[in-house]
């Protein structure tokens, strides 16, 4: 009995995790489109990926929660029975790292995994860590409930590699954009590019950041001339519509926010009465559209010409 | 004197577990509410008409815990017979519940303020108005948020330190004679809790927030602010003044660490 019952706990989230193969070598367990603890299943909302090199192999953000990260562990079982050399988290938000724990011994020779980040993550982490697992007591189910992750001991402030036998990942931190500490991983050879959240598909994207420096990271983004995206959340897919859509929204919100400051309107009008906008196709816009601009407004309201005098 | 001990009784870094509400449905439940109530309005009756007094205005759900904007309205404006001396936001769950004291004058015209707070738990947030008969009237609201109070700066520290104290003040609309006019007042400033703990040195950051706001027009003041790190990051405010003739509109901003700042706007008044 007491093991079915253990069983069952572990098993609770694993109906909505499958590892799919999204290039040689290279797996991805995508997330469903909700916001983290948003209900009490919702924890696995984002993506996380496992690739393989001849030694190696690493995992490219671990889910929303530790059963989540335990789930992908055994997911990747039957995948390979080489060692987890390296967690690489793309940023702090919870439903991107709170998964690391699962991971431990499952290193080299039992040891624990070797974490990255970018290199303001451990700040991030130790400001918003405790509001995290408080978040999941309160609104997920207990078994999603645990600590927020350990500070990465490694970490990243321009670029880094990690070489997973015959196959290396180069590390990118970038300048505030989706949060301020936003780090990309590029497997230059086979065209992938792990945008973390830089890059959203079909989930509204969430500024937790900088916007302005969100829309430069785009061009960026453009110019590493990637084969494939494999985005935080959705569906991996060639550069092209995926950043033009995304880079439209932002746009579109630097341009009502900046004319509600021109007409002098508070942040409490424009939450109130969201300015128009083409949300169409976008999933979660309730959830994030109104934090979005309300962002953007606490960002652009000190440019120059959101002077209001 | 009263505040100063709130203060002290609520700044010990172990913030006190607490039960965490999910509803809003027995405001007066809340133990933290108690315990601010018995120290700021002890034996004083508070009645429960502060929407007619000065009506709180908050969303359901913060969209963002670190910069959710309230306003507290007045529903008449200020005269010799009827007017609202001060307001007291209470915040229950922030780690400091006493969030801002709002002095008006009758030369505020209107004793409004609009501005950005930090939200650390789900909460019920309160006006406390008092009005020129010495009694206090309750505007209450819960709301879901989390996670505020510790936020970290949005920009990176240098650039923080760099524009701190940097302010924009500006009023919106035109001056008219003995009518409240609408003013906005930015301030660049982080506004740190210190809550923030280092993981390597175990050390908390030292907070570091705006605690005090003066406004006058042509010398005359038109509203204070006691204020501490629940205000969020870069401080917000809008407010009224009434302005009678062409005057100086000028604000002090002096911060934790007692350092000033100041601020003036030359007003021309139509009629």
């Amino acid at each position: 009995m007491r093991v079915w019952l253990l069983v069952g706990l572990l098993c609770a989230p694993a109906q909505a995790l499958t590892l799919q193969q999204i290039a040689p070598d290279t797996w991805l367990a995508q997330g469903e489109h909700a916001a983290w603890a948003e209900h009490p299943q919702a924890a696995h909302v984002a993506n996380a990926s496992v690739v393989a090199g001849r030694d190696c192999l690493a995992v490219i953000d671990t889910g929303g929660s530790v059963a989540v990260g335990r789930t992908l562990r055994q997911a990747m079982a039957p995948i390979s029975r080489l060692p987890v050399c390296w967690l690489i988290n793309t940023h702090a938000h919870p439903d991107h790292m709170m998964g690391n724990a699962a991971f431990a011994g499952a290193g080299p020779q039992g040891r624990d995994p070797e974490v990255i980040g970018h290199a303001r993550l451990p700040a991030a982490l130790a400001a918003r860590g405790p509001h995290y697992e408080r978040a999941a007591r309160r609104d997920l189910d207990p078994v999603h409930h645990g600590a927020a992750p350990a500070p990465p001991l490694r970490t990243v402030a321009d670029t880094d590699r990690v070489d997973l036998g015959g196959r290396v990942l180069t590390l990118r931190a970038w300048p505030t954009a989706h949060t301020d500490h936003d780090l990309t991983v590029h497997d230059e050879p086979n065209g992938l590019l792990w945008t973390g959240d830089l890059l959203f598909a079909d989930h509204l994207p969430v500024l937790d950041g900088n916007l302005l420096g969100w829309l430069k990271a785009m061009d960026a983004l453009r110019g590493m001339n990637a084969r494939l995206l494999i985005p935080g959340h959705g569906t991996p897919q060639a550069a092209g519509q995926v950043l033009a859509r995304q880079q439209r929204y932002l746009e579109q919100l630097r341009d009502v926010v900046r004319a509600s400051l021109r007409k002098g309107q508070s942040l409490q009008e424009v939450l109130a009465n969201p300015p128009s906008m083409d949300l169409q196709g976008w999933q979660l816009t309730p959830v994030f559209h109104r934090r979005n601009l309300s962002a953007a407004f606490a960002e652009l309201e000190w440019e120059p010409s959101g002077d209001t005098r | 004197m009263k505040r100063r001990i709130v203060l002290a009784a609520t700044l010990l870094p172990a913030a006190p577990v607490l039960a965490q509400l999910k509803t809003g449905d027995n405001p007066e439940g809340s133990e933290r509410w108690q315990k601010v109530r018995a120290s700021l309005f002890a034996g004083r009756d508070i009645a429960g008409d502060g929407d007619a007094v000065a009506r709180l205005e908050v969303p359901n759900r913060a969209e963002d815990a670190a910069l959710m904007p309230l306003a507290i309205r007045a529903q008449f404006p200020q005269t010799p017979e009827r007017h609202i001396r001060k307001v007291w936001l209470i915040i229950d769950n922030n780690p400091s519940p006493l969030s801002s004291v709002f002095s008006y004058t009758l030369a505020s015209g209107q004793a409004d303020i609009a501005t950005r707070v930090r939200i650390d738990e789900y909460t019920f947030v309160r006006a406390i108005s008092e009005t020129q008969d010495g009694k206090l009237h309750a505007s209450t609201r819960f709301v879901k948020a989390a996670g505020g109070c510790s936020a970290p700066p949005g920009r990176d520290a240098a650039a923080a330190a760099a524009s701190l104290g940097r302010m924009r003040l500006s009023v919106i609309g035109t001056a008219k004679a003995q009518q409240p006019l609408q003013a906005q007042l930015m301030v660049s400033h982080p506004n740190d809790s210190g809550f923030v703990m280092d993981q390597v040195s175990r050390q908390h950051t030292p907070p570091h927030f705006v605690r005090r706001i003066d406004v006058r027009y042509a010398g005359e003041l038109v509203l204070s602010a006691d204020v501490d790190f629940s205000i969020s990051e870069n401080p917000n405010l809008r407010f009224y003044f009434t302005p009678q003739k062409d005057g100086e509109l000028r604000v002090q901003v002096v911060d934790s660490k007692e350092l000033k700042f100041e601020d003036k706007l030359v007003l021309r008044v139509g009629d």
